[in-house]
């Protein structure tokens, strides 16, 4: 970035960029190049890949009843069948098809939901953001997933519909993190001198505002979406979200408690979920540190 | 060690005072620090060379990023963790005499830093604990650095406030910071720093974070304290108002080197250096007591 | 932009307190405040569960009576009237908070027990695995935090870090078959499912859980069988909180290194560990305490998949339970005592907030 070091007296760059400007800057390879964010993007590449290519990767059919049942991982079945004498490889590999949409389709609509909700609650204030946060607070005092089963179970056993309850549940955090983040840039000067220009609410909100916060809503969202494959696979687990013959992985894993047993029915599908969410909190853990002004600058020694 | 000689860059830091064994305050010698930074280590002090006489307020100003309050920070070994600092910062008080508190280990430099050099920071609802009573933390350093039993150190810390004139010294004890203003707090952080008697004492932007109205009477506190006690003071700041107004002689500190080192009206009337008659024609014809602080200033103190 | 080392909540706490009259004590002043809004959480709990179960698109009837008798309408229409169904939707609300306010949640539709006397056995045994891993959680947790903050950056630092993305990352449900399948099925170490073995008798009840109860009782075996069912779930919900508590605890300590104070209690020339428990720990404290909090709210939660696992009939599995039958009395119990729970912790760590923190505590 800058010529510095070597370059004798005058070479170095004398002013550091305020606080504000250093916060837009560009995320640094550098960043990337941790070990842990590193693995994180090779793990979630590999799921990708898998959840585009299942078909062709995919040994056998993942809906196949045509093997023996309970058979142990062999050479033509390397994961082993279950009990309806499928091949669980397939099924794992075919059920990234499954959880990687659905959560996307979570986290975004959850983000989108409550970053708007949020945003309204902070730009408005008043009135209208003491009743969206108290509402946040209401569903904050529920354990996200008893609150999550209890709307599943209501609304019947289907994916769409886990993602639904689970959408009730997810949207607050947004809310929350967005409101402040819009309160503490409402009233920043560019945004007031915006609106001393005629920018209307609108404008206001998504020209000059929407640029200074989107930032820390994404790495929320990044954070957030290893959870949000626990939390479905957690209700598919129960019977709340996938239903048979479905290959999802929360599913598979509660096939194995009816044949404990027979521990490949639940290792490779639990495996299969703990590799995608921890890739994604490896890599979310990176950008939060990339993005967060305190811990990479104020802490980590560069302080001036 | 590599003692380097005073003067010696370009004659620049020779400062009033002797040179004879009875010397006594702060002299920083060649000293460097670097950090790594994210594009490779950065030079953050090239060699700077300056005198802190005792019973004197020496005055370092300088931009922001000029190197000024790390200078301040080095020498009380508060550098940030992996920086790399060479030269010497030898300490000639009255009960010690430090060839080098760079060379200290910590045990012995938590000894030096407290008794014999002592901070005042820019913000002083910052600096004081929120969650510690005022009594807490003007005598648990008093208590470990001298000993003295937690009465003696209460009685003590009374006279401190006295001293630094806080009213009603008994009451404030049992105070806590948030029911202070700015300006009393920072009159207790005075304290502090005082509190065990040291010879040193550093102040980093003291007034800056200040109502304006207040600032005038810390600085005369810290120049009250500075001829009573005999105390050698480094009033770091980048307002030279406020440095004119109490420094006995003025360094000017660019990148990260000392370009100009005299007494305060030579500083300010006949500028040697280039970088110094900039520094001074930037201020207004009429200069406001104190400007604001700039968030620059913020990141700088951190 | 200086930065005072509190949360929003601490600051509008104390410019709440220095707005008030000073008549009275500004702490009784604040714990009123924070009582009112609980107070107000908890009605909202009672509305939401009510409005949730009555939002239900599947029908109840049915599902409680069974298809047979749900195609009669006189066995309907006498179901409906014995569960208040048949009257306006703000009256059955009023009925049902008068009922709860004297203890009747009313009578599950599977169990046909009261629903109150179901949660007095489900409650203790989630609270009882809640308060063994909130123990061990808190210690482990905040201690490994700390100690990753105070080496940020070095190789300690990296290896706690690692550890705890990997605790938030294992799905509890698995990690609990996983543990159940090696340390029972496997190894032979553990005991099977349940909260006692079938031979144990349970001890005489006085608190519900089985662990104190058998300690009152003096009935040591039964106490060591008792903590020797706890110790798999336990260790499984531990090492998802664990990992939840340093990550929290860790970024609180690292705001608090941050700070001047920090960097003025260094110059004062305190020994580290006078700096690290005197000045870091006091300054963290409030973080610390809203974390716990936190970590409460997630342990309900892991508890329900765990439960699941492990046959514990507690809370969550009988929320479960009560959630597959479409069982509305229990669901909503299940919903109201959860809520409850939740809010009276919120609420006790708001007050202990306030003792602690000085900007609330005085004027």
């Amino acid at each position: 970035m800058s010529t510095d070091a070597a370059a004798g007296p005058g070479g170095r760059r004398t002013l550091r960029a305020p606080a504000w400007k250093r916060r837009r800057r560009p995320l640094l390879p550098q960043q990337w190049r941790r070990p842990m964010a590193i693995v994180g993007i090779v793990v979630i590449v590999f799921w990708l890949v898998i959840a585009v290519l299942a078909p062709l990767v995919a040994p056998y059919d993942p809906l196949a009843q045509e093997f023996a049942r309970l058979a142990p991982p062999s050479a033509a079945h390397w994961f082993g069948t279950d009990v309806l004498g499928r091949d669980v490889l397939s099924r794992t590999l075919y059920g990234s098809r499954i959880s990687l949409p659905l959560s996307l389709i979570l986290v975004l609509a959850s983000m989108v939901i409550g970053s708007v909700v949020g945003a309204i609650a902070g730009y408005f204030g008043r009135v209208v953001d003491e009743v969206i946060m108290r509402i946040a607070d209401l569903v904050f005092a529920f354990p996200t997933i008893i609150l999550a089963m209890i709307v599943a179970a209501s609304l019947g056993p289907s994916l769409l519909n886990a993602v639904i309850a689970l959408l009730v549940v997810s949207w607050p955090s947004y809310a929350r993190v967005m409101r402040s983040l819009v309160l503490s840039a409402r009233g920043q000067e560019y945004v007031v001198a915006g609106r001393l220009l005629g920018a209307g609410t609108v404008r206001s909100l998504g020209r000059d505002i929407l640029p200074n916060v989107a930032a820390p809503v994404l790495v929320l969202a990044t954070l957030d979406f290893g959870n949000a494959i626990l939390l479905l696979s957690g209700l598919s687990f129960l019977g709340l979200g996938a239903v048979p013959p479905t290959p999802e992985w929360g599913a598979m894993v509660s096939d194995g408690v009816q044949q404990f047993s027979s521990w490949w029915l639940a290792a490779f599908p639990g495996l299969a979920i703990f590799t995608v969410v921890v890739a994604f909190n490896f890599v979310g853990d990176a950008l939060r540190d990339a993005l967060d002004p305190r811990t990479a600058e104020a802490v980590s020694e560069v302080s001036v | 060690m590599s003692r380097v000689g005073r003067g010696q860059a370009d004659g620049l830091t020779e400062s009033p005072g002797a040179d004879a064994a009875d010397w006594r305050g702060l002299r920083i010698g060649g000293l460097t620090l670097s950090v790594r930074g994210k594009d490779g280590p950065s030079e953050i002090l090239r060699g700077v060379d300056l005198r802190v006489p005792a019973g004197e307020v020496t005055g370092l100003a300088g931009e922001s990023g000029s190197g000024k309050t790390m200078t301040g920070l080095a020498v009380c070994g508060l550098q940030p963790a992996g920086a790399l600092v060479r030269g010497t910062v030898e300490l000639r008080g009255e009960r010690m005499l430090v060839p080098n508190v760079l060379s200290l280990r910590s045990r012995e430099l938590n000894r030096v830093r407290g008794r014999e050099v002592a901070m005042v920071f820019q913000d002083p609802t910052a600096s004081l604990h929120p969650m510690i009573s005022i009594g807490g933390q003007l005598t648990d350093h008093v208590r470990h650095h001298l000993g003295m039993s937690k009465q003696d150190a209460r009685e003590h810390a009374v006279s401190l406030l006295e001293r630094v004139h806080v009213p009603r010294p008994r009451e404030a004890l049992s105070r806590y910071p948030h029911q202070f203003s700015g300006g009393q707090l920072q009159r207790i952080a005075i304290a502090s720093a005082i509190a065990c008697a040291p010879s040193v004492l550093i102040a980093d932007e003291p007034t800056t974070a200040l109502d304006v109205t207040v600032q005038a009477g810390v600085l005369r506190l810290l120049r009250e304290l500075c001829d009573d006690l005999g105390l050698a003071v480094l009033l770091v700041t980048h307002d030279l108002a406020v440095m004119s107004s109490v420094a006995d002689t003025i360094a000017v500190m660019h990148d990260g080197a000392i370009v100009e080192h005299g007494d305060r009206r030579q500083v300010i009337r006949h500028p040697r250096n280039d970088y110094t008659r900039s520094l001074i024609e930037s201020l207004p014809k009429t200069p406001p007591p104190g400007a604001g602080p700039y968030d620059e200033e913020l990141t700088d103190a951190r | 932009m200086t930065s005072l080392p509190s949360s929003s909540d601490v600051e509008l706490a104390a410019t709440g307190t220095s707005r008030a009259g000073r008549r009275r004590h500004p702490l009784l002043r604040y714990v009123g405040i924070r009582l009112g809004i609980s107070v107000l959480l908890l009605i909202g709990v009672t509305i939401v569960t009510f409005v949730l179960s009555n939002l239900v698109p599947a029908d109840p009837v049915q599902a409680a009576l069974g298809e047979r008798a749900a195609g009669d309408p006189k066995i309907v229409a006498a179901f409906r009237a014995q569960q208040g169904l048949d009257k306006p939707v703000v009256v059955q609300y009023f009925i049902y908070l008068a009922h709860l306010l004297q203890g009747n949640l009313g009578t599950s539709t599977q169990t046909h027990n009261p629903v109150a006397r179901d949660l007095a056995v489900a409650f203790p045994a989630t609270a009882e695995l809640a308060l063994f891993v909130l123990v061990f959680s808190i210690v482990i947790g905040l201690g490994l935090g700390l100690i990753a903050a105070l080496r940020h950056n070095r190789l300690s630092d990296q290896v706690i870090r690692v550890f705890s993305l990997v605790g938030i990352s294992i799905p509890t449900f698995w990690l609990a078959l996983a543990f159940f399948y090696l340390f029972f099925y496997v190894l032979g170490w553990a005991p099977g499912t349940g909260r006692l073995d079938p031979a144990t008798t349970p001890p005489p009840t006085v608190t519900g859980m089985y662990t104190v109860d058998a300690l009152l009782a003096g009935q040591w075996d039964t106490f060591a069988d008792a903590l020797a069912h706890l110790v798999l779930p336990g260790a499984v919900l531990t090492l998802y909180t664990v990992g939840l508590l340093i990550r929290f605890s860790r970024s609180g300590v690292l705001d608090v290194l941050s700070q001047d104070y920090v960097k003025a209690a260094r110059a004062k020339g305190l020994p580290a560990r006078a700096v690290v428990f005197r000045y870091i720990l006091r300054g963290a404290l409030l973080p610390i305490l809203t974390i716990v909090g936190l970590a409460f709210g997630s342990l309900l939660s892991g508890t329900v998949l765990t439960e699941q696992v492990f046959g514990w009939g507690g809370l969550g599995q009988y929320a479960y339970k009560s959630a597959t039958t479409l069982d509305l009395p229990a669901v909503m119990g299940v919903g109201v005592v959860v809520g409850i729970v939740y809010i009276a912790i919120n609420f006790a760590i708001d007050v202990v907030y306030g003792f602690i923190d000085p900007r609330v505590r005085v004027q």
